[in-house]
């Protein structure tokens, strides 16, 4: 049985110190008082930063304890997650000309947490806080793919066939969710409801942790090409907002 | 990007901020650049900023913007600027220098000028002539508190030498290096214009004793006002407009009866009204809402004082919250208030109650209640605000409001805005892209330049992000309703 991992104890230092200093810290006083040369103390607290665990002032340079730590227990609220998605969500549905979507794991389906209508004027019911099947929308499969860990195994769904194309086998399903890990972004070509589409990419925190799906929703002739694939100038969009609200997910509020 | 992009740029002066914004020719943004600036307290009651301060910004986040976007000034068609209102600087006209800070708009010391003007019997005048009583919350009685305090600001004034502006003046007069103007609506929140010329009251500026010369000229707000020399070299400076108004054309309400409101800290909600000028019963100020061309379309505004404020208490006074947007999680915790009921009447109460002897009350406690409760309460009390405001807006016109567009931060809060569709028994709707008050900064600049060709055209730009249909049955509501009612009669006359 090996012994402690000593870089891991190192970072549980520097955690408890920042957490009991009261006040940001310096790399220097950080050192100090491990008694260590800064350039190893600058490797694990440089690590730490870009866990989302520990914090860099831009002016000072001063560290302290980051974002991901207060999340750490529970997870992302999901009221915060909407407030910094939404105008990375309006941005998205105006240069789509999609409605846009935000889910998060909800036991065993996916909770819709923002929905942006879609900018046509047509009339359209507000979606926000509705279950979605996992298994049948495009932000489902993209949180059963990406975030395996927060939401039931495929084998334990109910796997209800809405329309012809509902992946309502386990096998079809897993083969859906392999594509959506391949291309980075689940998609349903009618599965839901017959003819309407959707796309959807992860939204990471700090650490890579799926926590979230953003997604877009347009008819299925709108939405994907020829070959089933989503049309690239939509997809490069989702992709672009997805990597944009991920960022401000791993920054401290 | 290409570079034959043509875009419109917008600078949103504000309380905390000043950001620079580029809009397309369809209203989205594509690139926002903000730099906060210091509050200074020297006193109780006294709020300042450093004009120089916010000068600076405006300069820092221009070039930002446009780097973020991937521009140059070549593709600046022109340049609007929405601002904070009522905020007051004086400078010096050969130097730029400012005499003193800049005495905000939520800064009272000019109490005892405001009573000073009440006692000598002006009341009427001011109300016949700038539209509403006297009051601290003007720009007019804090120019006469800085002519009165500021060394060499009265000698210089007459003398030609110190000029007056509120913000948009000073940004447009520093921008162009030397062209002294206002917009007719920051000018109506002077208390010195007259409501109908449009034009300084020589009445109301004699029983403030202001001197006429220090005064900007009052335009428009889609004109091209100079180029700039500074900044934006060669650009036009064409559109201003008062945060409020700003949200007002943003919103594209353009025909009488439109109503939005902008949930911040607090809330304004502003109704056209047309050519006519509204009355001002039940605190509800009458003001004008823009000027593009030659009529003006007038607006009627009423403001609730805590709304994200409220939120902010509940989070860093009580500390039942780790952020404003957890209240909707605490609160989605419980089905219903439970009963209990908060007035936020933190400094009296404004519009339509005008009870400044009114402190804040949480009443309705029993063991029942949880934290749930308490924040289903505080955004409930944002609700009922809003309600209080457009009745009495319904009472002053009899044309009722039939919808509500709704912007800023409180807009990303669900249960809020369904709240509010639930009292107001109105569709409220919310369009994409919180950034109103830039976006109508950005359209009366495009506006004056012939980059959109008229108000209708804006129109099309508005996109409904989300509508909050009423769903809570009449009895309810009328039932909640009388208990806010009586809930607001408990926090009357506390300060005795």
């Amino acid at each position: 049985m090996p012994g402690p991992i000593q870089s891991v104890e190192r970072a549980a230092t520097i955690l408890r110190l920042l957490g009991g200093a009261g006040r940001p810290l310096a790399l220097a006083e950080l050192a100090a008082a491990l008694d260590l040369p800064r350039p190893t103390v600058h490797g694990i607290v440089r690590t730490l930063r870009e866990e989302g665990l520990v914090d860099q002032d831009h002016a000072s340079a001063l560290y302290r304890l980051g974002s991901g730590l207060f999340t750490l227990a529970t997870g992302w609220d999901r009221h915060d997650l909407r407030s910094r998605a939404m105008n990375w969500a309006d941005a998205l549905a105006g240069g789509t000309g999609c409605a846009v979507y935000l889910a998060v794991p909800d036991g065993a389906v996916a909770g819709v947490v923002h929905h942006v209508f879609r900018p046509d004027g047509s009339p359209q019911t507000l979606h926000t806080n509705t279950d979605h099947p996992l298994h049948a929308t495009a932000w489902g499969k993209c949180l059963l793919a990406f975030a395996p860990v927060s939401t039931p195994a495929p084998r334990d769904l109910e796997l209800r066939r809405y329309t012809g194309r509902t992946a309502s086998t386990l096998g079809m399903l897993e083969a859906h969710l392999s594509a959506a890990r391949a291309r980075g972004m689940a998609t349903d070509v009618g599965e839901f409801e017959s003819g309407a589409g959707g796309a959807a990419v992860p939204l990471r925190s700090g650490g890579g942790l799926t926590v979230a799906a953003l997604g877009i929703a347009a008819p299925v002739e709108e939405l994907f090409g020829g070959g089933g694939e989503p049309r690239p100038t939509q997809a490069d969009q989702l992709r672009a907002a997805g990597r944009e609200i991920s960022a401000l997910l791993g920054t401290i509020r | 990007m290409s570079t034959s992009e043509r875009v419109v740029a917008a600078i949103d002066q504000g309380t905390t901020s000043t950001r620079c914004l580029l809009f397309s020719r369809s209203g989205r943004m594509l690139a926002v650049a903000q730099r906060e600036h210091r509050q200074h307290y020297p006193e109780p009651g006294r709020v300042e900023h450093d004009a120089e301060e916010i000068w600076r910004n405006v300069a820092r986040v221009v070039p930002e913007a446009l780097k973020r976007a991937g521009l140059g000034p070549e593709n600046i068609v022109a340049l609007g600027i929405a601002n904070q209102r009522e905020t007051t600087v004086i400078w010096n006209r050969h130097t730029g220098v400012p005499l003193a800070r800049a005495i905000t708009w939520q800064d009272t010391r000019t109490g005892p000028i405001v009573a000073g003007l009440v006692a000598d019997g002006l009341t009427d005048l001011y109300s016949e002539t700038s539209g509403f009583n006297p009051a601290t919350y003007f720009a007019g009685p804090r120019l006469r508190w800085l002519l009165d305090h500021v060394p060499g600001a009265r000698e210089g004034a007459e003398a030609g030498d110190v000029l007056f502006g509120t913000i948009e003046s000073w940004l447009i007069w520093r921008l162009t290096r030397g062209v002294h103007v206002t917009d007719v609506t920051n000018a109506s929140r002077t208390m010195l214009m007259d409501l109908r010329t449009l034009e300084w009251s020589p009445r109301l500026l004699e029983a403030l004793d202001v001197p006429e010369r220090m005064l900007p000229e009052i335009r428009s707000n889609a004109e091209v006002y100079g180029v700039c020399a500074d900044v934006l070299p060669g650009v036009p400076v064409a559109g201003a407009l008062g945060d409020q108004q700003a949200a007002l054309v943003g919103q594209t309400c353009f025909a009488p009866g439109e109503v939005k409101c902008t949930y911040g800290t607090g809330a304004f909600l502003l109704k056209n009204t047309g050519p006519r000028i509204a009355g001002s019963a039940q605190g509800l100020i009458p003001t004008v809402g823009y000027l593009v061309g030659t009529e003006p379309v007038y607006a009627l505004e009423g403001s609730i004082a805590m709304t994200g404020s409220l939120v902010q208490w509940f989070r860093d006074s009580l500390g039942m919250i780790d952020t404003a947007p957890q209240i909707e999680t605490l609160a989605m915790t419980v089905p219903d208030n439970g009963g209990c009921y908060v007035v936020p009447a933190f400094s009296g109460l404004y519009a339509p109650h005008w009870r400044p002897g009114a402190r804040g009350v949480i009443v309705g406690l029993t063991s029942y209640i949880t934290r749930g409760h308490l924040a289903r309460a505080v955004l409930e009390a944002t609700a009922w605000q809003t309600r209080e405001v457009v009745e009495a807006m319904n009472a002053e016109s009899g044309i009722p409001v039939t919808r509500l567009k709704v912007d800023g931060g409180m807009t990303a809060d669900h249960l809020l805005m369904q709240s509010v569709a639930d009292v107001l028994d109105v569709p409220v709707e919310r369009p994409l892209g919180s950034e109103a008050v830039s976006l109508g900064a950005a359209y009366v600049a495009g506006l004056a330049v012939g980059h959109w060709s008229d108000l209708e055209v804006l129109r099309a730009n508005w996109h409904r992000a989300a509508m909050w249909r009423p769903d809570m049955a009449s009895a309810v509501r009328e039932r909640e309703r009388e208990n806010w009612a009586r809930a607001v009669e408990r926090s009357y006359d506390w300060v005795r």
